[in-house]
């Protein structure tokens, strides 16, 4: 008989610690998913961040190595070097990434360092309690910003597209934006991750797949609204799809592009 | 036949000492005055196929280095003062993950941008651990080219054996200076400590690897701490090294460590000549401090000599637990002493 | 055998040069040698000085405070020298460009004008190797012995040409010296 459904190999079959409702678990899964097809378990790295995925280590089943909050393409950086045979994965939240790491990330994705980061951007600082993020939308309500992001009154600043930033760099050969608020968008989600870690161990420069998700604990909301507010606030700002794909397999590029 | 004495900058001689002590990675980002040991490293390592990066800030190579370490590789960064005060989260983190490493301090003077002359003003910050937590980390002082190359040689495998950063505390005056020095032969890779914690080749191993400082639970984390001061403990049993001269019948022993020390053996040389009993006592590892020894010589008249405000003068009236009289001597802001600077101080407190 | 010499200057004498290259020929001559240069922070033009230690013995502090010997290579660096040297001290003065005498009487003072004698030899560039064998002559802390082959040992391949010109000038800075 065909196995149509399984648990990822790569992903301990155990409860993770994550709120009901948030992305990470969908992320994890589908990281490991595609994993287990390349058969890349037992080389595969994650470099964990600081933020609610800190406990990455717990669920991911291959080696892990722990930086401090923002460094995590640095770490990466290092490890891809020394093990270039290995997957590398830099998963980063929106704080982690475009706020304390900022300059890590621009400088990795410029030197085309050939891992992968996985960028979960959920517009808000999850482990810490819903402060704002530098991904957090205009108006958007945060700890922080209590009445609402506001980039011009109190200088806020303006939500960070890290993709479209990073794009002008040379060193940055793949780049797409998915999520995973339906199904739809979790299969889009996954192809995309395949083929930056497809990208990744061709060894043909830096990839980043960024995932809108969602996070109702601190959106104070219920998990099914949470899904609702990706599509309605959030795609519409941070466009899916492609936003660079300058891969050698051009076979492999989306369709239209 | 004798290895060849070569002339060379302390902070060359640091570079090709790492070199040979098998160095896989160096990360690195410019500051002055180690900016030598930087180009020498992106030469040689480029040339020798290893990895080089110049990062986008100190913040970075750091936890470059971290990662590097991470996968078993023998790894390393260099810079100065301001460079070394950022690294110190990165450092933190390698001690809470034990992590070994490598890192050069070629010390000026502070605080802020300070100036860029020689200093020993980075006592506290390299002895105390400089960043957040409970930790110590490896700091060794050399007072030559040549100790600055064989104590950088040494220093990957002191890291490796003891899973813990290794730092040498130079300062300018080490870096920039020239002398002969016969580097030590290439060490054999076969001979490294085996690294079994390290992540990635995971192959038949059964467990994973995971290099991580994170201790969420309390009663946890106590426990792996007491643990990492135990091996403290014995590190301070088994790794202090000090040099010491005349002590026998000095009645004042001069305390100081690498350029500072050079001064005192000076100093101490020409109060000899005029007949004055003076000793030397020279910490080689800041940490572990030769707290023994201090300890020992209890009751003798200290003078201690530094380019700082007094940082180490605390440790030597620390261990000598009251019972000495420890005078301090220091210049600062970038100011050396001299030889008869110490002389003079010397007579003062002799009263000769 | 300590000899301490200070040796000042400006940027572009080859002061650092010869201070190098003289600790250098020292310790090809077994000796313990140490050099610390002191560079303004422009970077040229500006002061250049250098600390330099040759000995039989273990060296002390690599910075020269009471020097045995003192190169002048320009007017500006006179005063300080002046200022440092050890009672009885050996004061080697660039005589092209000091025109005034020192005002250590106590010291030994030899003058050498280098630049004339450089440029007489072609270039006026290896003045400072005029000093470095005034230097020699004067304390004797280095012999300069067996320098060809020394010397083709610190110079890089494409630096041999220019030896026989270094040899030359250091050869006339040596009889410069009575």
């Amino acid at each position: 008989m065909e196995l149509v459904y399984g648990h990822p190999k790569s992903l301990k079959p155990i409860q993770t610690k994550y709120c009901p409702g948030c992305g990470h678990g969908v992320i994890h899964r589908l990281i490991t998913e595609v994993i287990d097809e390349m058969g890349m378990q037992e080389k595969s790295i994650i470099l964990n961040p600081v933020g609610c995925s800190i406990w990455a280590s717990l669920y991911f089943d291959f080696d892990s190595v722990q930086v401090p909050h923002g460094r995590t393409p640095a770490g990466a950086t290092a490890v891809k070097r020394m093990l270039p045979d290995h997957l590398v994965i830099c998963y980063q939240g929106d704080g982690d990434l475009a706020a304390i790491g900022t300059a890590e990330a621009v400088h990795a994705a410029n030197r085309g360092e050939k891992f992968t980061t996985i960028f979960v951007n959920n517009a808000i600082y999850g482990m810490t309690g819903g402060q704002m993020a530098p991904t957090t939308l205009v108006g958007q309500k945060a700890t922080t910003a209590p009445y609402g992001r506001d980039p011009i009154e109190n200088g806020m600043g303006y939500p960070i597209r890290v993709l479209e930033m990073l794009a002008t760099l040379g060193g940055t050969k793949y780049l797409a934006r998915g999520a995973v608020n339906n199904a739809v968008n979790v299969r889009k989600t996954k192809q995309y991750i395949r083929k930056a870690f497809e990208a990744q161990m061709r060894g043909e420069g830096s990839s980043m797949v960024e995932i809108l998700s969602q996070c109702p604990t601190n959106w104070a909301m219920e998990p099914a609204d949470s899904v609702g507010w990706v599509e309605s606030a959030m795609i519409p700002f941070y466009a899916l799809g492609e936003i660079k794909n300058e891969l050698a397999d051009v076979a492999g590029k989306e369709a239209g592009k | 036949m004798a290895a060849e004495k070569r002339l060379m900058k302390g902070n060359e001689a640091m570079g090709e000492a790492a070199v040979r002590a098998g160095c896989d990675a160096y990360f690195g980002y410019p500051i002055t005055p180690q900016n030598e040991l930087t180009a020498y490293m992106a030469k040689h390592m480029i040339d020798h196929k290893r990895v080089f990066i110049q990062a986008e800030s100190e913040v970075s190579a750091i936890n470059m280095v971290y990662g590097a370490a991470a996968t078993g590789a023998r790894s390393m960064t260099s810079s100065s003062s301001p460079g070394v005060s950022l690294k110190q989260e990165g450092i933190s983190y390698a001690c809470g993950a034990d992590v070994p490493m490598v890192v050069i301090n070629v010390a000026r003077s502070g605080p802020g941008l300070g100036g860029i002359s020689p200093a020993q003003g980075d006592y506290f910050q390299s002895t105390r651990g400089g960043g957040h937590g409970d930790y110590h980390h490896i700091v060794l002082a050399p007072k030559s080219v040549q100790e600055a190359a064989d104590l950088t040689f040494e220093a990957f495998d002191l890291a490796d054996e003891w899973r813990m950063p290794a730092m040498i505390l130079a300062d300018g005056m080490i870096g920039q200076m020239m002398e002969g020095v016969v580097l030590p032969e290439p060490k054999d890779p076969a001979t490294r400590v085996a690294k079994p914690w390290a992540v990635g080749n995971k192959g038949k191993r059964a467990e994973l690897n995971h290099v991580d400082s994170t201790q969420l639970v309390p009663e946890n984390f106590e426990k792996a701490l007491h643990a990492r001061y135990a091996r403290y403990d014995e590190i301070k049993r088994t790794v202090a090294r000090w040099e010491e001269q005349h002590l026998e019948d000095a009645d004042v022993i001069l305390s100081a460590y690498g350029t500072s020390a050079r001064v005192c053996l000076g100093a101490m040389q020409m109060a000899r000549k005029l007949g004055l009993k003076v000793g030397l006592l020279r910490p080689i590892t800041l940490w572990p401090f030769p707290e023994k020894r201090f300890g020992e010589l209890a009751g003798k008249r200290f003078l201690v000599v530094e380019m700082s405000m007094g940082q180490m003068v605390e440790d030597v009236r620390l261990y000598t637990h009251g019972k000495s009289e420890v005078s301090f001597y220091g210049r600062c802001g970038g100011m050396i002493p001299t030889e008869e600077d110490v002389l003079a101080e010397i007579r003062r407190i002799l009263k000769k | 055998m300590t000899e301490k010499t200070f040796m000042a200057g400006f940027g572009g004498q080859g002061v650092i040069s010869m201070g190098q290259l003289w600790v250098y020929c020292g310790m090809k001559e077994d000796l313990e040698v140490t050099f610390f240069p002191f560079y303004g922070a422009e970077k040229r033009g500006g002061i250049a000085r250098a600390s330099v230690i040759v000995s039989t013995e273990e060296i002390a502090s690599p910075l020269v405070t009471v020097p045995d010997s003192a190169v002048v290579m320009n007017m500006d660096s006179l005063p300080l020298c002046e200022a440092n040297l050890k009672q009885g001290g050996t004061m080697l003065i660039n005589s092209s460009l000091v025109k005034v005498d020192t005002k250590r009487t106590d010291a030994r003072v030899i003058k050498v004008p280098c630049n004339e004698i450089a440029e007489k030899l072609g270039d006026v560039k290896f003045a400072n190797m005029v000093m470095m064998g005034a230097l020699s002559k004067a304390t004797g802390a280095v012999k300069l012995d067996k320098l060809e082959a020394v010397l083709k040992s610190f110079f890089g391949p494409s630096k041999h040409k220019f030896i026989p010109m270094n040899l030359k000038a250091i050869e006339e800075g040596m009889k410069a010296v009575g």
